[in-house]
């Protein structure tokens, strides 16, 4: 019981090379910024477009194969999908919207009101989805893929379309909703603290190319390529030149930099954590991996300071890093004071292009 | 009073309006998929009886329809029917006249269909017939049901290539606007205004009807997007 996906397909300037294995019981992430491909892969596993080349499985059941002109329509694939603005049927009820997933079965009255108890969509029967909130339209779109019985889930962004107080309302009930399914389920999404807390594994998208699957936490503790270390959220960046093993030019930053003992073949860019920059006394200036930073802004955060900071190669792009500090410390700074920046080796991200 | 016109210029145009809003909604519905060169060519072709001269229509409806000319002379060899000159000979010419009307106003209501909804469909199982008459057709029910009255309205007015093709025979193929004509012409000016104030209320009450039709859907979208707001 798995999904396999390996497919390519050309979209003008745009190509899409994508490839991951999904196990059962498992929510694969699908993360990516907004255009690298993300909605267009799940409608190749969907069926709704065809991919040019590759093959995807489900379950040893093969719903598209290029080679062997093996290409199921979305209504034989047993694969549901929620859709980011949940495409409910609006000149239907709720009830029948649940009920067009549950359409030729023998049973299907009975699963159809079982399942909107379920989600607790009792009493809104007889309205219409533009009646509903954003929530209650989420859960009667589930409602109506989950009495369907998919073998997979495909889940398109689902908090976008909602505000962050029903968004984390949600987040609980869906999360309770993948725990209890039994098949792979792909969650497609742009934010990392929902990947962070909804999904187990995590495939990033780049511009059409996935890179390896691998743990949500490993993803966060060890990007390794520009995109992944963009993705998790980190604002220090800087491309490099290799001097010697262990040692890096930080072009952007203006600085050089120890590495410690990793190996730098095919290293692009370095990326450092926001809490991995401290504040050292001007004595220290000249150890290792200090650098000279001057405050370019203030940021009054929530019981905190963001420090944003020039370095020695200049006040803009990649040039600029930032900190956070705790709010005594922030106070006590002004814009244009001179600050000395340690970075550990060990907490200096080694990223490839 | 003679009502007959009345009633062959109703029945004809009720007849083509049944006709063409199936081969409509088909050919918008297929056209919006095939290649854009071909769509831009049938696009030029299907919409040019709605810009030509009406006697155009006619001149080329008999060209082909004519009992000597090819389908025309096949038809009455073979069945022995002659496809001028009858009360539905004009369903020919109104046809041809208001298809193009009903063609564009429906491709424009398919081309703001929501297509998450039928790939929504799809996943769910449901075939692509069910999705077409159960989702597609409904949600743009507004711009069809426009497209059939003012394809209606149209029929209903339709003189040119009306006139060419069944002709003027009282109480066999006239209609309204043949009618009014021939009594124009005869200096029967009282019966002409009588047909002329018929013809009016008809088309008032026809654009009455889209005006209301159009109404009540920008309420309804109205209504929508308040509760999206909410």
């Amino acid at each position: 019981m798995s999904l396999t996906v390996d497919i390519q397909k050309q979209l003008g300037a745009f190509s899409l090379d994508v490839s991951f294995e999904a196990n059962p019981d498992e929510v694969l992430a699908l993360l990516g910024a907004s255009g690298c491909g993300k909605s267009m892969t799940l409608k190749c596993i969907a069926g709704v477009e065809k991919p040019d080349r590759g093959r995807i499985v489900l379950n040893g059941r093969t719903l598209f194969d290029a080679e062997k002109h093996i290409n199921l329509p979305p209504q034989k694939r047993r694969v549901g999908y929620l859709f980011q603005q949940y495409a409910l049927f609006p000149n239907m009820t709720i009830y029948q919207n649940v009920y067009a997933g549950a359409k030729g079965r023998a049973d299907a009255k009975q699963v159809v009101e079982e399942k909107l108890e379920a989600l607790h969509l009792t009493g809104l029967e007889h309205k219409r989805p533009r009646e509903l909130s954003g929530g209650q339209q989420q859960r009667v779109a589930l409602a109506r893929i989950l009495v369907n019985e998919p073998e997979a889930l495909l889940l398109d962004e689902p908090f976008s379309a909602l505000d962050s107080y029903l968004r984390w309302e949600l987040e609980l009930e869906l999360t309770d909703t993948l725990r209890a399914f039994s098949g792979p389920s792909i969650f497609v999404s742009h934010s990392r603290e929902e990947v962070f807390r909804i999904c187990g594994n995590v495939c990033v998208l780049s511009a059409g190319r996935s890179e390896r699957k691998r743990s949500v936490q490993e993803l966060f503790a060890r990007p390794d390529t520009l995109a992944s270390c963009l993705l998790t959220g980190c604002k220090n960046l800087s491309r490099i030149k290799v001097l010697d093993s262990g040692r890096v030019a930080a072009l952007d930053w203006g600085t050089e930099l120890e590495t410690g003992d990793r190996a730098l073949d095919g290293i692009a860019y370095i990326g450092v954590k926001s809490r991995h920059m401290e504040i050292v006394p001007e004595t220290a200036a000249g150890s290792k991996n200090v650098f000279p930073c001057t405050v370019a802004r203030l940021i009054e955060d929530e019981r905190r300071f963001i420090v944003v900071m020039d370095t020695p190669a200049g006040q803009d792009g990649y040039s600029i890093v930032n900190m956070t500090v705790e709010y005594a410390q922030g106070q006590a700074l002004h814009v244009g004071d001179r600050l000395y920046i340690q970075i550990a080796p060990s907490d200096i991200m080694l990223l490839q292009k | 009073m003679d009502w007959f016109p009345l009633w062959n210029s109703l029945r004809i145009a009720g007849i083509s309006t049944v006709i063409i809003f199936f081969v409509g909604i088909f050919a918008a519905y297929y056209i919006a998929k095939v290649p854009r060169i071909v769509k831009g060519i049938l696009d030029v072709i299907l919409t040019l009886p709605m810009v030509l001269p009406p006697t155009v229509v006619g001149y080329l409806l008999l060209r082909v329809l004519g009992p000597k000319r090819i389908i025309g002379a096949w038809v009455l060899s073979t069945f022995g029917v002659k496809l001028t000159m009858t009360w539905w000979s004009a369903i020919f010419a109104t046809t041809v006249v208001i298809f193009p009307l009903m063609y564009r106003t429906v491709r424009g209501a398919f081309e703001s269909f929501d297509d998450t909804l039928a790939y929504a469909g799809q996943t769910l199982g449901l075939s692509n017939t069910y999705i077409f008459w159960h989702i597609r057709i409904p949600y743009c029910s507004q711009g069809i049901l426009a497209g059939t009255v003012l394809a209606f309205a149209r029929a209903l007015g339709e003189y040119g290539a009306t006139s060419m093709i069944a002709g003027y025979t009282p109480g066999r193929t006239a209609t309204i606007s043949t009618t009014v004509y021939q009594l124009w012409r005869t200096n029967d000016d009282a019966q002409a205004f009588k047909w002329v104030l018929i013809n009016i209320a008809i088309s008032a009450i026809v654009l009455l009807a889209v005006n209301m039709m159009e109404r009540r859907s920008a309420s309804r979208v109205k209504r929508g997007a308040k509760k999206e707001a909410v």
